[in-house]
Protein backbone atom coordinates (compact mmCIF):
# COMPACT_ATOMS: atom_id res chain seq x y z
CA UNK A 1 0.00 0.00 0.00
CA UNK A 2 2.32 2.56 0.77
CA UNK A 3 5.00 1.33 -2.12
CA UNK A 4 1.88 2.52 -4.70
CA UNK A 5 1.57 6.24 -2.88
CA UNK A 6 4.90 7.00 -2.82
CA UNK A 7 5.30 6.09 -6.30
CA UNK A 8 1.75 8.48 -7.05
CA UNK A 9 2.83 10.87 -4.97
CA UNK A 10 4.13 13.60 -7.15
CA UNK A 11 1.97 13.09 -9.85
CA UNK A 12 -1.72 14.23 -9.68
CA UNK A 13 -2.70 11.62 -12.21
CA UNK A 14 -2.82 8.93 -9.40
CA UNK A 15 -5.85 10.68 -7.94
CA UNK A 16 -8.15 7.57 -8.99
CA UNK A 17 -5.30 6.04 -7.37
CA UNK A 18 -5.05 7.27 -3.95
CA UNK A 19 -8.86 6.22 -2.52
CA UNK A 20 -7.40 2.85 -1.15
CA UNK A 21 -10.29 1.82 0.86
CA UNK A 22 -12.29 0.81 -2.01
CA UNK A 23 -10.14 0.90 -4.91
CA UNK A 24 -7.27 -1.73 -4.40
CA UNK A 25 -7.80 -4.61 -2.80
CA UNK A 26 -6.74 -6.21 0.82
CA UNK A 27 -3.55 -8.18 -0.39
CA UNK A 28 -2.37 -11.11 1.45
CA UNK A 29 -3.08 -13.67 3.97
CA UNK A 30 -4.09 -13.17 7.80
CA UNK A 31 -2.02 -16.02 9.31
CA UNK A 32 -2.88 -16.39 12.70
CA UNK A 33 -1.08 -19.01 14.43
CA UNK A 34 -3.97 -21.27 15.00
CA UNK A 35 -5.46 -22.86 11.66
CA UNK A 36 -6.85 -21.00 9.54
CA UNK A 37 -9.54 -23.35 9.05
CA UNK A 38 -11.43 -22.40 12.13
CA UNK A 39 -11.25 -19.27 11.53
CA UNK A 40 -13.09 -19.88 8.07
CA UNK A 41 -15.92 -21.58 10.40
CA UNK A 42 -16.49 -19.24 12.54
CA UNK A 43 -17.15 -16.70 9.31
CA UNK A 44 -19.23 -19.70 7.72
CA UNK A 45 -21.46 -20.49 10.93
CA UNK A 46 -23.99 -17.63 9.94
CA UNK A 47 -24.60 -18.89 6.84
CA UNK A 48 -25.55 -22.73 7.79
CA UNK A 49 -28.87 -23.40 8.84
CA UNK A 50 -30.46 -22.68 12.21
CA UNK A 51 -30.92 -26.54 12.44
CA UNK A 52 -26.85 -27.67 12.47
CA UNK A 53 -26.13 -24.68 14.72
CA UNK A 54 -28.63 -26.13 17.38
CA UNK A 55 -27.20 -29.83 16.60
CA UNK A 56 -23.68 -29.37 16.48
CA UNK A 57 -24.58 -27.23 20.29
CA UNK A 58 -26.24 -29.99 21.58
CA UNK A 59 -23.72 -32.55 20.78
CA UNK A 60 -21.27 -30.86 22.56
CA UNK A 61 -23.68 -30.63 25.27
CA UNK A 62 -24.31 -33.89 25.16
CA UNK A 63 -20.31 -34.89 25.02
CA UNK A 64 -20.11 -32.83 28.29
CA UNK A 65 -22.74 -34.29 30.23
CA UNK A 66 -20.92 -37.43 29.38
CA UNK A 67 -17.81 -36.32 30.72
CA UNK A 68 -19.90 -35.79 33.46
CA UNK A 69 -20.90 -39.19 34.41
CA UNK A 70 -18.11 -40.99 33.78
CA UNK A 71 -15.80 -38.27 35.65
CA UNK A 72 -12.15 -39.09 34.16
CA UNK A 73 -9.28 -36.41 34.09
CA UNK A 74 -10.00 -35.32 30.54
CA UNK A 75 -9.63 -31.40 29.59
CA UNK A 76 -12.60 -31.54 27.02
CA UNK A 77 -14.58 -30.05 29.33
CA UNK A 78 -12.19 -27.51 30.32
CA UNK A 79 -11.18 -26.69 26.58
CA UNK A 80 -14.38 -26.12 25.22
CA UNK A 81 -16.08 -24.50 27.50
CA UNK A 82 -19.68 -23.21 27.39
CA UNK A 83 -22.61 -22.34 29.56
CA UNK A 84 -25.14 -23.82 28.01
CA UNK A 85 -25.62 -26.87 29.59
CA UNK A 86 -25.53 -25.19 33.09
CA UNK A 87 -28.25 -22.96 32.22
CA UNK A 88 -30.03 -26.01 31.44
CA UNK A 89 -29.44 -27.73 34.41
CA UNK A 90 -29.99 -24.40 36.40
CA UNK A 91 -33.74 -23.72 35.06
CA UNK A 92 -34.67 -27.74 35.15
CA UNK A 93 -33.29 -28.06 38.84
CA UNK A 94 -35.51 -24.16 39.75
CA UNK A 95 -38.50 -25.31 38.12
CA UNK A 96 -38.71 -29.04 39.34
CA UNK A 97 -37.69 -27.54 43.01
CA UNK A 98 -40.75 -24.38 42.76
CA UNK A 99 -43.75 -26.64 41.53
CA UNK A 100 -43.86 -27.70 45.73
CA UNK A 101 -46.28 -26.13 48.26
CA UNK A 102 -48.87 -24.81 46.05
CA UNK A 103 -51.24 -23.63 49.15
CA UNK A 104 -48.99 -21.30 51.08
CA UNK A 105 -48.20 -18.14 48.83
CA UNK A 106 -44.95 -17.40 50.50
CA UNK A 107 -42.94 -20.32 49.64
CA UNK A 108 -44.16 -20.67 46.45
CA UNK A 109 -42.79 -17.53 44.71
CA UNK A 110 -39.06 -17.11 46.00
CA UNK A 111 -37.84 -20.93 44.98
CA UNK A 112 -37.10 -20.11 41.76
CA UNK A 113 -35.21 -17.46 42.12
CA UNK A 114 -33.65 -18.73 45.08
CA UNK A 115 -32.48 -21.82 43.44
CA UNK A 116 -31.00 -20.10 40.44
CA UNK A 117 -29.14 -17.43 42.75
CA UNK A 118 -27.78 -19.67 44.71
CA UNK A 119 -26.17 -21.27 41.92
CA UNK A 120 -24.86 -18.34 39.81
CA UNK A 121 -23.76 -16.72 43.05
CA UNK A 122 -22.39 -19.80 44.44
CA UNK A 123 -20.17 -20.89 41.28
CA UNK A 124 -19.12 -17.47 41.49
CA UNK A 125 -17.90 -17.18 45.01
CA UNK A 126 -16.13 -20.68 44.65
CA UNK A 127 -14.23 -19.40 41.30
CA UNK A 128 -13.34 -16.24 42.95
CA UNK A 129 -12.06 -18.05 45.96
CA UNK A 130 -10.06 -20.33 43.57
CA UNK A 131 -8.50 -17.84 41.65
CA UNK A 132 -7.42 -16.25 44.65
CA UNK A 133 -5.69 -19.35 45.84
CA UNK A 134 -3.74 -19.46 43.12
CA UNK A 135 -5.73 -21.81 40.23
CA UNK A 136 -4.62 -21.50 36.97
CA UNK A 137 -8.35 -22.34 35.68
CA UNK A 138 -9.85 -19.39 34.17
CA UNK A 139 -13.66 -17.86 35.34
CA UNK A 140 -15.98 -18.95 32.47
CA UNK A 141 -14.25 -22.49 32.50
CA UNK A 142 -14.53 -22.65 36.50
CA UNK A 143 -18.31 -21.63 36.13
CA UNK A 144 -18.84 -24.13 33.27
CA UNK A 145 -17.31 -27.03 35.26
CA UNK A 146 -19.03 -26.30 38.38
CA UNK A 147 -22.30 -25.83 36.43
CA UNK A 148 -22.12 -28.98 34.39
CA UNK A 149 -21.37 -31.32 37.93
CA UNK A 150 -24.84 -29.83 39.19
CA UNK A 151 -25.70 -32.82 36.58
CA UNK A 152 -25.79 -35.57 39.09
CA UNK A 153 -28.23 -33.57 41.48
CA UNK A 154 -30.48 -32.92 38.80
CA UNK A 155 -30.99 -36.30 38.11
CA UNK A 156 -31.78 -37.01 41.93
CA UNK A 157 -34.67 -34.74 41.60
CA UNK A 158 -36.24 -36.98 39.35
CA UNK A 159 -35.78 -39.74 41.14
CA UNK A 160 -37.33 -38.20 44.72
CA UNK A 161 -39.90 -36.68 42.93
CA UNK A 162 -40.39 -39.87 41.31
CA UNK A 163 -40.26 -41.73 45.08
CA UNK A 164 -42.37 -38.86 46.39
CA UNK A 165 -45.36 -39.81 43.83
CA UNK A 166 -45.15 -43.20 45.25
CA UNK A 167 -45.72 -41.88 49.29
CA UNK A 168 -43.76 -39.79 51.57
CA UNK A 169 -43.13 -42.22 54.85
CA UNK A 170 -40.13 -42.91 56.54
CA UNK A 171 -38.98 -45.49 53.56
CA UNK A 172 -39.28 -42.75 51.24
CA UNK A 173 -37.26 -40.86 53.21
CA UNK A 174 -34.57 -43.18 54.17
CA UNK A 175 -34.45 -44.02 49.56
CA UNK A 176 -33.85 -40.21 48.66
CA UNK A 177 -31.77 -38.91 51.75
CA UNK A 178 -29.72 -42.07 49.86
CA UNK A 179 -29.70 -41.28 46.48
CA UNK A 180 -29.24 -37.52 47.34
CA UNK A 181 -26.16 -38.50 49.45
CA UNK A 182 -25.09 -40.64 46.25
CA UNK A 183 -25.59 -37.65 44.00
CA UNK A 184 -24.00 -34.73 45.82
CA UNK A 185 -20.72 -37.32 46.75
CA UNK A 186 -20.67 -37.88 42.95
CA UNK A 187 -21.02 -34.18 41.88
CA UNK A 188 -18.26 -33.18 44.13
CA UNK A 189 -15.89 -36.11 43.36
CA UNK A 190 -16.80 -35.12 39.22
CA UNK A 191 -16.13 -31.54 39.74
CA UNK A 192 -12.79 -31.97 42.11
CA UNK A 193 -11.38 -34.04 39.21
CA UNK A 194 -12.01 -31.21 37.05
CA UNK A 195 -11.03 -27.88 38.99
CA UNK A 196 -8.18 -29.71 41.71
CA UNK A 197 -5.86 -30.11 38.89
CA UNK A 198 -5.80 -26.23 38.63
CA UNK A 199 -4.61 -25.81 42.15
CA UNK A 200 -1.14 -26.47 43.95
CA UNK A 201 -1.13 -29.48 45.62
CA UNK A 202 -1.08 -28.90 49.18
CA UNK A 203 -4.15 -26.27 48.85
CA UNK A 204 -6.50 -28.98 47.12
CA UNK A 205 -8.66 -29.45 50.60
CA UNK A 206 -9.00 -25.49 50.42
CA UNK A 207 -11.11 -25.59 46.97
CA UNK A 208 -12.74 -28.60 47.85
CA UNK A 209 -14.58 -27.25 51.19
CA UNK A 210 -16.61 -24.76 49.57
CA UNK A 211 -17.49 -27.08 46.47
CA UNK A 212 -18.93 -29.10 49.10
CA UNK A 213 -20.81 -26.83 50.18
CA UNK A 214 -21.93 -25.23 48.05
CA UNK A 215 -23.36 -28.83 46.37
CA UNK A 216 -24.56 -29.96 50.04
CA UNK A 217 -26.82 -26.91 49.97
CA UNK A 218 -28.15 -28.23 46.44
CA UNK A 219 -28.75 -31.66 47.93
CA UNK A 220 -30.47 -30.41 50.59
CA UNK A 221 -32.65 -28.26 49.02
CA UNK A 222 -33.66 -31.45 47.21
CA UNK A 223 -33.53 -33.30 49.74
CA UNK A 224 -36.23 -30.95 52.12
CA UNK A 225 -38.35 -30.88 49.07
CA UNK A 226 -41.79 -32.00 49.86
CA UNK A 227 -44.93 -32.00 48.02
CA UNK A 228 -48.01 -30.52 49.62
CA UNK A 229 -50.76 -32.68 48.39
CA UNK B 1 8.10 9.80 10.50
CA UNK B 2 7.49 7.47 12.81
CA UNK B 3 9.72 7.18 15.57
CA UNK B 4 12.80 4.40 15.73
CA UNK B 5 11.49 2.81 19.17
CA UNK B 6 11.59 -0.62 19.84
CA UNK B 7 8.38 -0.94 20.62
CA UNK B 8 5.15 0.12 18.98
CA UNK B 9 4.89 4.13 18.93
CA UNK B 10 2.61 6.10 16.97
CA UNK B 11 3.03 9.30 18.68
CA UNK B 12 3.46 10.60 15.57
CA UNK B 13 1.01 13.64 15.40
CA UNK B 14 2.08 17.19 16.75
CA UNK B 15 -0.37 17.14 19.11
CA UNK B 16 1.22 14.20 20.96
CA UNK B 17 -1.31 11.59 20.15
CA UNK B 18 -2.85 8.51 22.16
CA UNK B 19 -1.36 7.33 25.48
CA UNK B 20 0.43 4.23 24.20
CA UNK B 21 0.97 2.40 27.35
CA UNK B 22 -0.48 -0.64 27.02
CA UNK B 23 -0.31 -2.53 30.73
CA UNK B 24 0.66 -5.62 29.66
CA UNK B 25 0.08 -8.69 32.02
CA UNK B 26 -0.55 -6.73 35.31
CA UNK B 27 -1.99 -9.66 36.87
CA UNK B 28 -5.03 -11.48 36.24
CA UNK B 29 -8.58 -9.45 36.71
CA UNK B 30 -11.64 -11.16 37.47
CA UNK B 31 -12.31 -12.69 34.07
CA UNK B 32 -9.29 -13.38 32.88
CA UNK B 33 -10.08 -12.78 28.89
CA UNK B 34 -6.46 -12.09 28.47
CA UNK B 35 -4.90 -15.02 29.63
CA UNK B 36 -4.47 -17.56 26.85
CA UNK B 37 -2.29 -20.13 28.14
CA UNK B 38 -4.98 -22.28 29.49
CA UNK B 39 -7.59 -22.16 26.77
CA UNK B 40 -7.03 -24.09 23.33
CA UNK B 41 -8.38 -21.78 20.67
CA UNK B 42 -11.57 -23.96 19.42
CA UNK B 43 -13.73 -22.22 21.76
CA UNK B 44 -15.81 -19.21 20.13
CA UNK B 45 -14.69 -16.27 22.60
CA UNK B 46 -10.87 -17.27 22.66
CA UNK B 47 -11.54 -17.38 19.03
CA UNK B 48 -13.03 -13.86 18.96
CA UNK B 49 -10.21 -12.86 21.49
CA UNK B 50 -7.41 -14.19 18.94
CA UNK B 51 -8.51 -12.22 15.98
CA UNK B 52 -9.19 -9.23 17.72
CA UNK B 53 -5.60 -9.38 18.99
CA UNK B 54 -4.31 -9.91 15.27
CA UNK B 55 -6.37 -7.91 13.82
CA UNK B 56 -5.22 -4.94 16.52
CA UNK B 57 -1.33 -6.17 15.81
CA UNK B 58 -2.19 -5.40 11.85
CA UNK B 59 -3.84 -2.14 12.76
CA UNK B 60 -1.11 -0.80 14.50
CA UNK B 61 1.07 -1.71 11.74
CA UNK B 62 -1.29 -0.03 8.90
CA UNK B 63 -1.42 3.09 11.33
CA UNK B 64 2.20 3.62 11.48
CA UNK B 65 2.53 2.91 7.94
CA UNK B 66 -0.79 4.46 7.40
CA UNK B 67 0.76 8.23 9.02
CA UNK B 68 3.67 8.12 6.93
CA UNK B 69 1.55 8.85 4.05
CA UNK B 70 -1.51 10.72 5.57
CA UNK B 71 1.64 13.44 6.73
CA UNK B 72 2.59 13.31 3.02
CA UNK B 73 -0.52 14.17 1.69
CA UNK B 74 -1.75 16.46 4.38
CA UNK B 75 0.23 19.33 1.93
CA UNK B 76 -1.94 18.49 -0.78
CA UNK B 77 -5.12 18.67 -2.24
CA UNK B 78 -5.53 14.86 -2.43
CA UNK B 79 -5.82 14.51 1.65
CA UNK B 80 -9.16 15.83 2.00
CA UNK B 81 -10.63 13.11 -0.44
CA UNK B 82 -9.75 10.97 2.45
CA UNK B 83 -12.06 11.94 5.52
CA UNK B 84 -14.46 8.96 4.89
CA UNK B 85 -11.79 7.25 3.45
CA UNK B 86 -8.49 6.14 5.07
CA UNK B 87 -8.11 9.71 7.50
CA UNK B 88 -11.37 8.82 8.76
CA UNK B 89 -10.86 5.44 10.14
CA UNK B 90 -7.55 6.09 11.30
CA UNK B 91 -9.05 8.20 13.35
CA UNK B 92 -11.77 5.83 14.62
CA UNK B 93 -9.51 3.22 15.36
CA UNK B 94 -7.35 5.40 17.25
CA UNK B 95 -10.25 6.41 19.32
CA UNK B 96 -11.78 3.12 19.79
CA UNK B 97 -7.42 1.94 20.88
CA UNK B 98 -7.21 4.55 23.44
CA UNK B 99 -10.89 3.59 24.54
CA UNK B 100 -10.60 0.26 24.92
CA UNK B 101 -6.77 0.86 27.10
CA UNK B 102 -8.56 3.15 29.50
CA UNK B 103 -11.09 1.16 29.96
CA UNK B 104 -9.10 -2.33 30.63
CA UNK B 105 -6.54 -0.07 32.69
CA UNK B 106 -9.64 1.21 34.73
CA UNK B 107 -10.76 -2.41 35.29
CA UNK B 108 -7.62 -3.22 36.25
CA UNK B 109 -7.58 -0.89 38.51
CA UNK B 110 -10.92 -1.26 40.49
CA UNK B 111 -11.86 -4.42 39.99
CA UNK B 112 -8.81 -6.36 39.94
CA UNK B 113 -9.17 -8.98 42.83
CA UNK B 114 -5.15 -9.08 43.35
CA UNK B 115 -5.60 -6.79 45.96
CA UNK B 116 -7.48 -10.22 47.78
CA UNK B 117 -4.54 -12.22 46.93
CA UNK B 118 -2.68 -12.04 50.01
CA UNK B 119 -4.97 -12.97 52.86
CA UNK B 120 -6.36 -16.28 51.24
CA UNK B 121 -2.18 -17.28 51.37
CA UNK B 122 -3.02 -19.86 53.89
CA UNK B 123 -2.43 -23.98 54.03
CA UNK B 124 -5.07 -26.17 55.14
CA UNK B 125 -2.63 -27.07 58.25
CA UNK B 126 -2.79 -23.31 58.97
CA UNK B 127 -6.73 -23.05 58.60
CA UNK B 128 -6.95 -26.31 61.13
CA UNK B 129 -4.73 -25.07 63.85
CA UNK B 130 -6.68 -21.43 63.88
CA UNK B 131 -9.66 -23.14 63.91
CA UNK B 132 -8.91 -25.06 67.52
CA UNK B 133 -7.44 -21.73 68.53
CA UNK B 134 -10.01 -20.01 67.85
CA UNK B 135 -11.59 -21.99 71.33
CA UNK B 136 -8.76 -21.82 73.28
CA UNK B 137 -8.13 -18.36 75.29
CA UNK B 138 -4.61 -16.84 76.10
CA UNK B 139 -4.34 -15.93 79.33
CA UNK B 140 -1.12 -13.12 78.14
CA UNK B 141 -3.14 -9.82 78.39
CA UNK B 142 0.17 -7.68 78.88
CA UNK B 143 1.81 -8.43 75.82
CA UNK B 144 -0.17 -7.77 72.30
CA UNK B 145 -1.26 -11.22 71.07
CA UNK B 146 -0.46 -12.51 67.58
CA UNK B 147 -3.56 -12.07 65.47
CA UNK B 148 -3.56 -13.86 62.35
CA UNK B 149 -4.98 -12.06 58.85
CA UNK B 150 -6.63 -13.85 57.23
CA UNK B 151 -10.05 -13.75 54.99
CA UNK B 152 -10.16 -17.30 53.71
CA UNK B 153 -11.27 -19.05 57.04
CA UNK B 154 -13.58 -16.38 58.26
CA UNK B 155 -15.17 -16.61 54.85
CA UNK B 156 -15.94 -20.37 54.91
CA UNK B 157 -17.02 -20.04 58.17
CA UNK B 158 -19.51 -17.25 56.94
CA UNK B 159 -21.06 -19.46 54.79
CA UNK B 160 -21.35 -22.78 56.92
CA UNK B 161 -23.24 -20.74 58.90
CA UNK B 162 -25.38 -19.62 56.34
CA UNK B 163 -25.94 -23.22 55.51
CA UNK B 164 -26.56 -24.72 59.10
CA UNK B 165 -29.21 -21.53 59.59
CA UNK B 166 -30.88 -22.26 56.22
CA UNK B 167 -30.82 -25.93 57.63
CA UNK B 168 -32.91 -24.98 61.04
CA UNK B 169 -35.45 -22.27 59.41
CA UNK B 170 -36.04 -24.81 56.97
CA UNK B 171 -37.03 -27.46 59.56
CA UNK B 172 -38.51 -24.94 61.87
CA UNK B 173 -40.85 -23.73 59.28
CA UNK B 174 -40.27 -20.48 59.55
CA UNK B 175 -42.00 -18.13 57.16
CA UNK B 176 -40.27 -15.19 56.16
CA UNK B 177 -42.43 -12.38 55.68
CA UNK B 178 -40.60 -9.97 53.18
CA UNK B 179 -37.61 -11.62 51.51
CA UNK B 180 -36.48 -15.35 51.00
CA UNK B 181 -34.68 -17.66 53.77
CA UNK B 182 -31.59 -17.60 51.19
CA UNK B 183 -31.56 -14.15 51.55
CA UNK B 184 -32.70 -13.53 55.16
CA UNK B 185 -29.72 -15.91 55.87
CA UNK B 186 -26.64 -14.47 53.80
CA UNK B 187 -28.01 -11.09 55.00
CA UNK B 188 -28.04 -11.95 58.95
CA UNK B 189 -24.51 -13.50 58.72
CA UNK B 190 -22.54 -11.48 56.64
CA UNK B 191 -23.87 -8.31 58.30
CA UNK B 192 -23.22 -9.60 61.37
CA UNK B 193 -20.10 -10.44 60.62
CA UNK B 194 -18.95 -6.99 58.23
CA UNK B 195 -21.34 -4.64 60.78
CA UNK B 196 -19.76 -6.07 64.38
CA UNK B 197 -16.17 -5.75 63.11
CA UNK B 198 -16.47 -2.76 61.53
CA UNK B 199 -17.75 -1.36 64.72
CA UNK B 200 -15.87 -3.04 67.17
CA UNK B 201 -12.92 -1.27 65.02
CA UNK B 202 -14.22 1.80 65.10
CA UNK B 203 -14.53 1.23 69.03
CA UNK B 204 -11.07 0.31 69.03
CA UNK B 205 -9.89 3.29 67.22
CA UNK B 206 -12.23 5.45 69.69
CA UNK B 207 -10.33 3.70 72.56
CA UNK B 208 -6.79 3.71 71.39
CA UNK B 209 -6.59 -0.33 70.66
CA UNK B 210 -3.83 -1.29 68.35
CA UNK B 211 -5.43 -3.54 65.84
CA UNK B 212 -6.36 -3.44 62.19
CA UNK B 213 -10.07 -3.95 60.76
CA UNK B 214 -8.54 -6.89 58.67
CA UNK B 215 -7.13 -8.27 61.90
CA UNK B 216 -10.83 -7.81 63.22
CA UNK B 217 -12.32 -8.80 60.39
CA UNK B 218 -10.26 -12.19 60.78
CA UNK B 219 -10.57 -12.46 64.95
CA UNK B 220 -14.57 -12.15 64.72
CA UNK B 221 -14.74 -14.60 61.47
CA UNK B 222 -12.64 -17.06 63.71
CA UNK B 223 -15.06 -16.92 66.46
CA UNK B 224 -18.23 -17.73 64.45
CA UNK B 225 -16.63 -21.54 64.67
CA UNK B 226 -18.04 -21.98 67.96
CA UNK B 227 -21.43 -20.21 66.79
CA UNK B 228 -21.61 -23.01 63.90
CA UNK B 229 -20.86 -25.98 66.42
CA UNK B 230 -23.05 -25.21 68.90
CA UNK B 231 -26.10 -23.95 66.32
CA UNK B 232 -25.34 -27.36 64.51
CA UNK B 233 -25.90 -29.55 67.15
CA UNK B 234 -28.64 -27.85 68.79
CA UNK B 235 -31.12 -27.23 65.37
CA UNK B 236 -30.50 -31.60 65.36
CA UNK B 237 -31.14 -32.10 69.10
CA UNK B 238 -33.59 -30.31 70.72
CA UNK B 239 -32.80 -30.24 74.40
CA UNK B 240 -33.10 -26.91 75.50
CA UNK B 241 -30.77 -26.97 78.37
CA UNK B 242 -28.47 -28.73 76.30
CA UNK B 243 -28.90 -25.42 74.32
CA UNK B 244 -28.01 -23.25 77.70
CA UNK B 245 -24.71 -25.18 78.50
CA UNK B 246 -23.51 -25.25 75.16
CA UNK B 247 -23.78 -21.18 74.50
CA UNK B 248 -22.17 -20.84 78.49
CA UNK B 249 -19.25 -23.21 77.26
CA UNK B 250 -18.68 -22.65 73.75
CA UNK B 251 -19.85 -19.18 73.25
CA UNK B 252 -18.08 -18.20 76.06
CA UNK B 253 -14.77 -20.02 75.15
CA UNK B 254 -14.29 -18.02 71.89
CA UNK B 255 -15.85 -14.67 73.20
CA UNK B 256 -12.91 -14.99 75.85
CA UNK B 257 -10.55 -15.80 73.34
CA UNK B 258 -11.66 -12.83 71.41
CA UNK B 259 -11.62 -10.67 74.34
CA UNK B 260 -8.22 -11.48 75.53
CA UNK B 261 -7.09 -10.89 72.38
CA UNK B 262 -8.24 -7.70 72.15
CA UNK B 263 -7.49 -6.23 75.48
CA UNK B 264 -3.54 -7.76 75.36
CA UNK B 265 -3.75 -4.66 72.45
CA UNK B 266 -5.83 -1.97 74.89
CA UNK B 267 -4.30 0.18 77.31
CA UNK B 268 -6.42 1.67 80.47
CA UNK B 269 -9.18 0.15 82.51
CA UNK B 270 -12.25 1.90 81.01
CA UNK B 271 -11.51 1.27 77.23
CA UNK B 272 -11.00 -2.06 78.07
CA UNK B 273 -14.17 -2.77 79.55
CA UNK B 274 -15.92 -1.02 77.46
CA UNK B 275 -14.23 -2.92 74.25
CA UNK B 276 -14.90 -6.03 76.12
CA UNK B 277 -18.28 -5.46 77.29
CA UNK B 278 -19.81 -4.91 73.83
CA UNK B 279 -17.97 -7.50 71.71
CA UNK B 280 -18.98 -9.78 74.39
CA UNK B 281 -22.32 -8.83 74.43
CA UNK B 282 -22.51 -8.76 70.84
CA UNK B 283 -21.29 -12.09 70.28
CA UNK B 284 -22.77 -14.16 73.13
CA UNK B 285 -26.65 -12.55 72.18
CA UNK B 286 -26.21 -12.81 68.21
CA UNK B 287 -25.57 -16.89 69.29
CA UNK B 288 -28.93 -16.26 71.75
CA UNK B 289 -30.59 -14.76 68.47
CA UNK B 290 -29.75 -17.37 66.10
CA UNK B 291 -30.77 -20.18 68.48
CA UNK B 292 -33.87 -18.58 68.97
CA UNK B 293 -35.34 -16.20 66.14
CA UNK B 294 -34.66 -19.13 63.54
CA UNK B 295 -35.52 -22.33 65.52
CA UNK B 296 -39.17 -22.10 66.59
CA UNK B 297 -40.01 -25.72 68.01
CA UNK B 298 -43.28 -26.37 67.13
CA UNK B 299 -45.12 -28.78 69.40
CA UNK B 300 -45.59 -32.00 67.08
CA UNK B 301 -43.62 -31.62 64.13
CA UNK B 302 -40.10 -32.08 64.80
CA UNK B 303 -38.33 -32.48 61.09
CA UNK B 304 -39.29 -32.89 57.58
CA UNK B 305 -39.61 -37.07 57.87
CA UNK B 306 -43.14 -36.82 59.08
CA UNK B 307 -44.83 -36.28 55.88
CA UNK B 308 -48.24 -33.50 55.13
CA UNK B 309 -50.55 -36.07 56.93
CA UNK B 310 -50.14 -34.24 60.53
CA UNK B 311 -52.23 -30.93 61.90
CA UNK B 312 -51.56 -28.04 60.39
CA UNK B 313 -48.93 -26.71 62.47
CA UNK B 314 -48.95 -22.94 63.82
CA UNK B 315 -46.87 -21.13 61.49
CA UNK B 316 -46.07 -17.68 63.06
CA UNK B 317 -44.75 -14.91 60.32
CA UNK B 318 -41.68 -12.69 61.53
CA UNK B 319 -40.41 -9.88 60.52
CA UNK B 320 -37.13 -10.84 61.29
CA UNK B 321 -35.40 -7.90 59.89
CA UNK B 322 -36.84 -5.14 61.78
CA UNK B 323 -37.06 -7.36 64.86
CA UNK B 324 -32.98 -8.12 64.74
CA UNK B 325 -31.96 -4.71 63.45
CA UNK B 326 -34.20 -3.02 66.21
CA UNK B 327 -32.98 -5.84 68.82
CA UNK B 328 -28.97 -5.21 68.36
CA UNK B 329 -29.95 -1.65 68.72
CA UNK B 330 -31.37 -1.73 71.52
CA UNK B 331 -28.94 -3.65 73.15
CA UNK B 332 -26.35 -2.06 72.56
CA UNK B 333 -27.64 1.46 73.07
CA UNK B 334 -28.34 -0.34 76.89
CA UNK B 335 -24.61 -1.75 77.10
CA UNK B 336 -23.39 1.39 76.59
CA UNK B 337 -25.00 3.31 78.89
CA UNK B 338 -24.32 0.32 81.68
CA UNK B 339 -20.83 0.56 80.36
CA UNK B 340 -20.04 4.79 80.20
CA UNK B 341 -21.44 4.83 83.66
Amino acid sequence: MAEVDESSKPMFAGLSDVSISTDIPVEGEINVPVGTSSQDDEYSTLDEPVKDTILRDLTAVGKKFVHVMYPKKSSALLRDWDLWGPLLLCVTLALMLQGGSVDSKEDEGPQFAEVFVIIWFGSVIITLNSKLLGGTISFFQSLCVLGYCIMPLTVAMIVCRLVLLGGSGKVSFIIRLLVVTASFSWSTFASTAFLADSQPTNRKALVVYPVFLFYFVIGWMILTFSQST
Amino acid sequence: MASSDGNKNTNTEPWGGFDDNIIQGTGSAVIDMENMDDTSGSSFEDMGEMHQRMKEEEEVAAEAEATEEETGEDGEFLGMKGIKGQLGRQVADEVWQAGKRQASKAFNLYANIDILRPYFDVEPIQVRNRLIESMIPIRMINFPQKIAGELYGPMMLVFTLVAILLHGMKTSGTVIREGTLMGTAIGTCFGYWLGVSSFIYFLAYLCNAQITMLQMLSLLGYGLFGHCVVLFVTYNVHFHSLFYILWLVIGGLSTLRMVAAIISRTVGQTPRLILCGTLAALHMLFLLYLHFAYHKIVEGILDTLEGPNLPPIQRVARDLPVVATAAVNAMNVTVKTLMGS
